[in-house]
């Protein structure tokens, strides 16, 4: 159990210091999110009706850009292969890190989300719906996604590769995140049914994700 | 006890490559002669009294939408052969499956949607169906992708088991998010292909359709799988050329050095 919690204030400790990164994924947030008045015009109504959307896919981009990072310099500095050859269960290291990925990249989006939701003219009531259902959601984004980190450094390959691999994973994710979000703000379907189905979501991925990258870790590092 | 023994039989590529070449031309024969049959059938079916004569490409589409999810199956089936009873012929199998069940996929789409020019009036709907089968071709894509990253087999083998169970888990998911997304969006809009039972007039050029694509499936697999373990066997004997020249040239420098001093 120190052990796990050892891994897991070391990973945040590395992710917020210079050269963790991950706190560019906010920046990224950030300015995907602006890109997006450039692209559909700066009606504010279309962009209010649009901004659950627009802050779920910001979201969803930004969290895969910074899970590249999940095993990669682990992998360079030798100290993967230290946690699989560790005494504790390699699924169990592998949700410690999924853990403290999400505390350190996951967690500063939501933080970012009522800045953002400003800039697209959401009311409070849609500004804090969409902060909850990716409070709920983003942990499914990272968990699914630490499967195609684990295959990506076995492979040594990252980038588009993960890209590729984990987004069409992440669909369901989105459709409940946008559809609970949309549920608060305008209705008719009671909040409570996709938002439900979207911890649901983030519950099996919990269990599914750390296997699938310790399976992937165990027969691929060599 | 038989099958076991069958597929411990099999895991010698040797045995594997003369059973084939038996079974292959007796197998590519049976499809062809029920492809002529089901395509004579589908041909002669009537047409529906609401869909006219577009109602034919049902015998095409609905064997490849069929083979698209079985082949996944096979994949699966292949994938757990890799990881858990580590057969050497397993991956072989999944790499083989991937690129025929994207053709499939990609076949049931573009009858799907030359099928719904006439009926919905577009090419493209975001119906429930059609999204989630498209989801399905990319996800084949992706895991062709996977496939052609590493240039080792057996390290692309376990990364591409590990990547087709978690599709394999995800493709329902992803089937019911996508058909409540699309219930959300647009209820009770689209119109439904097999609303009522078939009648018997369509049933079985449909049936024979796709008892031969089923077959045509296995025949393209088997015949797959061979091209891999020649492929395999090809790339391991080039290995062994490279570093038998390269091992020659690097004695030859190290003799010359010796000469030298």
């Amino acid at each position: 159990m120190s052990a796990l919690a050892a891994l897991i204030r070391r990973d945040i400790r590395i992710a917020l210091r210079v050269g963790g990164g991950a706190l560019i994924g906010v920046l990224f947030f950030l300015t995907v999110t602006v890109l997006m008045p450039f692209a559909v015009g700066p009606d504010l109504a279309l962009l209010s009706r649009l901004g659950p959307a627009i802050l779920w896919l910001g979201a969803l981009l930004a969290s895969l850009l910074t899970l590249d990072r999940l095993f990669t310099a682990d992998h360079e500095d030798g100290s993967l292969d230290l946690i699989v050859m560790s005494r504790t269960p390699l699924e169990l290291a592998c949700a410690a890190k999924a853990l403290a990925h999400w505390i350190a990249a996951g967690l500063p989006l939501i933080i970012a989300t009522p800045i953002l939701g400003l800039l697209l003219n959401l009311d409070g009531t849609a500004t804090l719906a969409v902060a909850a259902t990716l409070l709920a959601g983003t942990p499914a984004l990272t968990f699914t996604g630490m499967i195609g980190a684990a295959l990506a450094v076995t492979l040594h390959r990252g980038g588009l590769l993960l890209a590729v691999l984990v987004l069409p994973l992440s669909i369901p994710v989105l459709i409940f995140g946008v559809a609970a979000s949309q549920a608060a703000i305008s209705g008719p379907l009671p909040f409570g049914t996709p938002f439900s189905i979207l911890c649901a979501l983030s519950l099996a991925s919990l269990v599914i994700g750390p296997f699938a990258a310790a399976a992937s870790l165990r027969h691929g590092l060599d | 006890m038989t099958l076991t023994a069958t597929l411990t039989d099999l895991a010698n590529p040797t045995r594997f490559l003369a059973l084939t070449a038996r079974i292959l031309p007796w197998l590519a024969g049976v499809t062809a002669i029920l492809l002529a049959i089901g395509l004579y059938q589908s041909a002669m079916a009537p047409d529906d009294y609401q869909q006219g004569a577009t109602v034919k490409i049902m015998f095409i589409h609905v064997p490849n939408a069929w083979l698209s999810m079985f082949v996944w199956g096979v994949m699966s089936v292949a994938a757990l052969g890799t990881l858990v009873w580590r057969h050497p012929l397993a991956d072989v199998a999944a790499k083989a499956a991937a690129p025929i069940g994207a053709a499939f996929t990609f076949l049931a789409l573009v009858t799907g949607s030359l099928w719904g020019r006439p009926m919905w009036g577009t090419y493209w709907e975001w119906d429930a169906r059609l999204t989630s089968v498209l989801i399905l071709f990319l996800m084949y894509l992706g895991l062709m992708a996977l496939w052609r990253a590493v240039e080792d087999p057996s390290r692309a083998a376990r990364a591409a088991a590990v990547l087709t169970l978690v599709g394999a888990i995800n493709i329902p998911i992803i089937k019911f998010s996508v058909d409540w997304w699309n219930t959300l969006h647009q209820p009770a809009s689209v119109l439904r292909m097999g609303g009522s039972t078939l009648d018997k007039a369509f049933l079985w050029p449909l049936l024979v359709m796709a008892i031969a694509f089923s077959l045509l499936f296995v025949t393209l697999h088997l015949a797959a799988m061979r091209n891999e373990i020649l492929r395999r066997r090809v790339r391991s004997l080039q290995m062994m050329q490279a570093s038998r020249v390269a091992f020659a040239s690097e004695a030859g420098a190290g003799a010359k050095e010796i000469g030298a001093a």
